[in-house]
């Protein structure tokens, strides 16, 4: 017989009850029904991740740790925005500030912590806010829209954090310090100056010995003012001076408090029937502020909640500032002492300072700047306690360069106890790792990340994961499974394009400077595709750079075998007139353009024009109203169209005056790759839209939009997006659609390969669904067009034309006709 | 075989944009003329080895170019074909005076009007 479940009730849905309740249903599924109020209105996400999204570099999709169907999985009763108000120990129930209450069996007491605000006049005005959980990110993101400067009071790794997303945003940023120098606990005073100016080299002000007087404002901040008396005008203030246990509701309910709430090595409070984890309780003496201790206490009492009989014996910590291109690590104890020995290496132009503080042969503090590789390595010894005296002269140097040879880092690894934990975080042993890679069948670092959550929070174990892939699958792992850009460069599409907006590089030698380019400007598989990156994501700001676009972007033609250009007039929608048709005859006669062709996009193409020509034909067409037909470019091609109502006896509505209208209106974008587009009337398709990369079939009730199809090198017949009314919504979709393409395709994938990538359904999901989003890109699309609108063609056929449209199309010198050498 | 070479300027340094380049016309067949992104002015045919694509109109990245027609990568300073595939263009050579580019040029380009330097 099944026993009814006992109940389980939790305050507090963070990353610590989280863990408890992973273990706890991987053991005992069955065993408890299972209540959580959480005063945040969400699920359980990684705290630690917030700053990614801070800086852009993640969204909070992408930091969910426990998604909606996880909790009906499980059948957790989840109450989202209810905080507990009062515990009823003689009821064994809780009461929510609304009134809701839960009786429990067993509570669990996981409250975190609150960010301390420091007292100051001006504290509590609007703009100010402290950086804990996403309401904050969201506050901070919304003041960095509007721009200005941002003060950040505290600069500890969560100060520097918010600074560095602040920055990321696009503010102003001045970091105030109390002490001398930076991080001064874990650095000497020489480090500190080199993470001081790493921070400077962001753009990023940092005021040592400042101490807040007062925060300045009437009803919202305005600044922030000094003990010295020095103002600094500001539109935001962010605290992150420290955290304090939230240990309110234990001692209103008579629990025995400390700092924290106090438990024992059962990690049960003082009254047996409450357990109490996370970063609100206090264990003998120390209270923790950082998850991997979060997670030894939630193994502990998982285990206690089936039976068991674990302990709690405190952890040894480490932590990384998660700063992109500052790489910082400390661990442990760094207070000077008597017993105390300390190696450094320090290595100024490198930019390197490692620090390791020893007690009796064993290492309890390491501080690792500039280069953190051997992070893992150095943590694993100070937790295992191991005696250092035979490496001593070389220990500071790393794994790398142990012994008389070079030590295998494989063979260390293969070393490593099964039980090894290798991702501190998240508690992930050597076993969970291997064991889920074989019965997985896992070959990324992605795949593992997800399966198994190790490296998947500070990203500091990255380098011993990737070892343990390479053991456990020997040839079959390839780590550059995210293929490079090129030649050029490690990273992928899709991480430089992540890196040019969270860094907000808006230049190639910047690009190619802050994300380390292995050559010295590039080559002509990035360079084009840092182009389109950078006119994609900074309309308004970025330069053009044509050296760095294929030829036939640079001048505005289609260069041919024999090295002559064809040259496409744009014809709206497929639509002519005699007048336009003459103008063509014109200068075909008068250039003698030897073929004149139709195309597939109901255009008409004029082959073999020779370079130094393609100005004058450019000013003859534009006479007659043509503009560029953009037949070369990495852009909006063509909209084709059928007749539809104007003269189809099956039309349905006026598909050509709708693709003239999506012509006009999105003529000019530069796209990842080309884009083919087509209406037709009715299903009839005679446009063939269903084979584009965005068409329109009209049916009586309104506008059937699709996307994704190919007719090239592949054949796909497209997906359907869905059908809108109006033929204002159609434009609204297909360029929010567009849009989304353009900010997240790689350079030279087609729509039907980026949609296949992504998943249809998350396209219609952001596009059909998500009106807000749907606006937000559209609003984005316009914006860019009014940069991008511009007919290069009549930019140069003008009689003087800019000095390198010139340079362009004239050669340099012309030697053959030469009488006298020139000298 | 230099001291035949005729040496005729065909314009300025900045004439030719940065990573960039523009051709001369000879009598018998263009010369590209490149300039990369640290300054060095180069000159080889503007013919590729593959299929005498217009080298001038590729992208210029380092001391090379690609040719726009098929990808190919040649070194402006030797010519030489780069990667796995083969073949080689003619050199120029390339005097700068007074910021002019001067390049040095058989008696065929430039036909008989041309006087040795
Ligand atoms: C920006 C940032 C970066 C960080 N980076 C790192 C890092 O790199 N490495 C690292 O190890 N740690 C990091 N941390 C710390 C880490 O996130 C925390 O240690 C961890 O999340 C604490 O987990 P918790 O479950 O104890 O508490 P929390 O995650 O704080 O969860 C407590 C939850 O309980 C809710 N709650 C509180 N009172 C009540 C109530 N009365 N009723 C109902 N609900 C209530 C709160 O709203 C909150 O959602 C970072 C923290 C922040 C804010
Ligand atoms: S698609 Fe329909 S409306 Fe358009 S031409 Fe064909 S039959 Fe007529
Ligand atoms: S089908 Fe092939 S040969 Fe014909 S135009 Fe296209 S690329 Fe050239
Ligand atoms: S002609 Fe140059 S690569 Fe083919």
């Amino acid at each position: 017989m099944q026993q009814t479940p006992k109940k389980l009730v939790v305050i507090g849905n963070g990353m610590a009850p989280g863990r408890v309740l992973e273990r706890l249903f991987e053991a005992q599924p069955d065993a408890y029904q299972v209540t959580i109020f959480n005063a945040e209105p969400r699920v359980n996400y990684d705290r630690i991740m917030l700053s990614p999204v801070l800086s852009g570099e993640k969204a909070y999709e992408d930091i969910i740790i426990h998604n909606e169907d996880w909790y009906a999985e499980h059948r957790v009763k989840l109450h989202k925005g209810r905080r507990i108000a009062a515990i009823d120990r003689d009821a064994k129930s809780v009461t929510a500030e609304d009134g809701t209450t839960a009786a429990y069996d067993t509570l669990l007491i996981a409250t975190g912590s609150s960010p301390f605000v420091i007292p100051v006049r001006g504290h509590d005005l609007p703009g100010v806010v402290t950086y804990r959980d996403l309401d904050d990110v969201e506050t901070m993101l919304a003041a960095a829209k509007r721009g200005g400067r941002a003060v950040v009071i505290g600069g500890g790794l969560l100060g520097l954090e918010a600074a560095a997303g602040l920055k990321a945003q696009g503010m102003d940023v001045t970091v105030l310090h109390l002490m001398p120098t930076l991080m001064e606990r874990q650095l000497d005073t020489a480090a500190g100056y080199l993470l001081e100016r790493a921070i400077a080299e962001r753009g990023i002000e940092v005021i040592t010995k400042a101490n807040t007087h007062a925060i300045l404002g009437e009803d919202q901040v305005n600044g922030v003012k000094l003990d010295d008396g020095t103002e600094i005008a500001c539109d935001l203030v962010c605290m992150a001076v420290g955290i304090k246990p939230a240990a309110q509701i234990a001692a209103d309910a008579g629990l025995e408090i400390g700092r924290g709430i106090i438990v024992s090595d059962t990690m049960q409070t003082s009254d047996p029937d409450i357990f109490a984890v996370g970063e609100c309780v206090e264990h003998n003496g120390m209270c923790y502020g950082l998850v991997a201790p979060l997670y030894e206490m939630a193994a502990v009492i998982a285990d206690r909640l089936c039976g068991g009989t674990s302990e709690y014996k405190g952890s040894v910590t480490s932590a990384k500032l998660k700063v992109t291109g500052i790489d910082l690590f400390s661990a442990g104890d760094f207070a000077e002492g008597d017993d105390r020995e300390e190696i450094v290496l320090r290595d100024a132009t490198g930019g390197i300072y490692k620090r390791l503080v020893l007690r009796d042969d064993r290492i309890i503090g390491v501080v690792l700047y500039g280069d953190t590789a051997d992070g893992a390595w150095f943590f694993r010894m100070l937790k295992d306690g191991t005696d250092i005296s035979a490496m001593r002269d070389t220990l500071i140097f790393g794994q790398n360069y142990q012994g008389g040879e070079p030590l295998d880092p494989m063979a260390a690894v293969a070393a490593l106890p099964d039980d090894a934990e290798v991702c501190g975080c998240n508690g992930v042993c050597k076993s969970r790792i291997t064991g889920k890679i074989t019965e997985l069948g896992l070959t990324t670092l992605d795949d593992v990340r997800a399966h198994t959550k190790a490296s998947a929070s500070c990203g500091s174990c990255t380098g011993l994961v990737e070892q343990l892939m390479a053991l456990t699958l020997g040839d079959a792992y390839n780590p550059m499974a995210v293929q490079p850009m090129c030649g050029c460069t490690d990273l992928g599409h899709d991480d430089v394009r992540r890196l040019i907006k969270a860094k907000s590089l808006k230049t190639i030698p910047a690009v190619m400077q802050e994300l380390e380019w292995k050559t010295s400007c590039g080559c002509a598989k990035c360079r084009p595709a840092l182009n389109y990156y950078l006119v994609c994501d900074w309309p308004d700001e970025y330069a053009d750079d044509y050296q760095s676009r294929f030829i036939n972007e640079r001048a505005h033609a289609n260069i041919q075998k024999d090295g002559t250009y064809s040259v496409v007039p744009r014809m709206w929608g497929g639509q002519t007139s005699a007048a336009e048709l003459r103008a063509i005859a014109d200068v075909v006669d008068k250039f003698d353009i030897p073929t004149v062709k139709v195309t597939g996009g109901q255009r008409i193409d004029m082959l073999g024009i020779k370079k130094e020509d393609l100005p004058a034909v450019w000013a003859d067409l534009g006479k007659a109203g043509f503009v560029s037909g953009h037949a070369y470019a990495k852009g909006l091609r063509t909209v084709k169209t059928c007749v539809g109502t104007d003269w189809c006896r099956f039309g349905t509505q006026d598909s050509t005056g709708l693709g003239v209208r999506i012509e006009k209106f999105m003529w000019g974008s530069w796209t990842p790759a080309k884009v083919k587009m087509a209406v037709s009337g009715c299903p009839r398709n005679c446009a063939e839209a269903t084979c584009k990369d965005v068409g329109v079939v009209c049916v009586d009730s309104g506008y059937e939009i699709h996307f994704a199809g190919a007719a090239g090198l592949d054949i796909k017949g497209t997906e359907i997006l869905g059908l809108v009314k109006t033929e204002d919504e159609a434009l609204e979709h297909i360029a929010a659609l567009t849009q989304m393409y353009r900010e997240q395709g790689r350079y030279l994938e087609r729509i039907y390969k980026w949609a296949k990538r992504i998943g249809y359904d998350e396209v219609r999901r952001q596009i059909m669904d998500d009106a807000e989003r749907r606006r937000a890109y559209y609003d984005r699309f316009v914006f860019s067009q009014k940069f991008a609108q511009v007919d290069p063609w009549a930019e140069r056929a003008q009689d003087e034309p800019k000095p390198d449209h010139f340079a362009e199309y004239r050669p340099l010198a012309d030697l053959s006709r030469m009488q006298e050498a020139a000298e | 075989m230099t001291g035949n070479l005729h040496w005729v300027a065909v314009g300025q340094i900045t004439d030719v944009p940065l990573r960039g380049a523009r051709c001369v016309v000879t009598r018998i067949g263009k010369i590209g003329v490149f300039r990369t992104s640290d300054g060095e002015v180069y000159a080889i045919e503007d013919h590729c080895p593959h299929k005498g694509g217009p080298l001038s109109q590729g992208i210029v990245h380092d001391a090379s170019v690609t040719c726009p027609l098929h990808n190919w990568v040649i070194s402006l300073e030797t010519g030489q074909v780069q990667g796995a595939d083969e073949g080689r263009v003619k050199t120029i050579p390339v005097r700068i005076e007074n910021d002019q580019i001067i390049l040095g040029l058989e008696s065929a380009q430039v036909g008989k009007a041309g006087r040795a330097a």
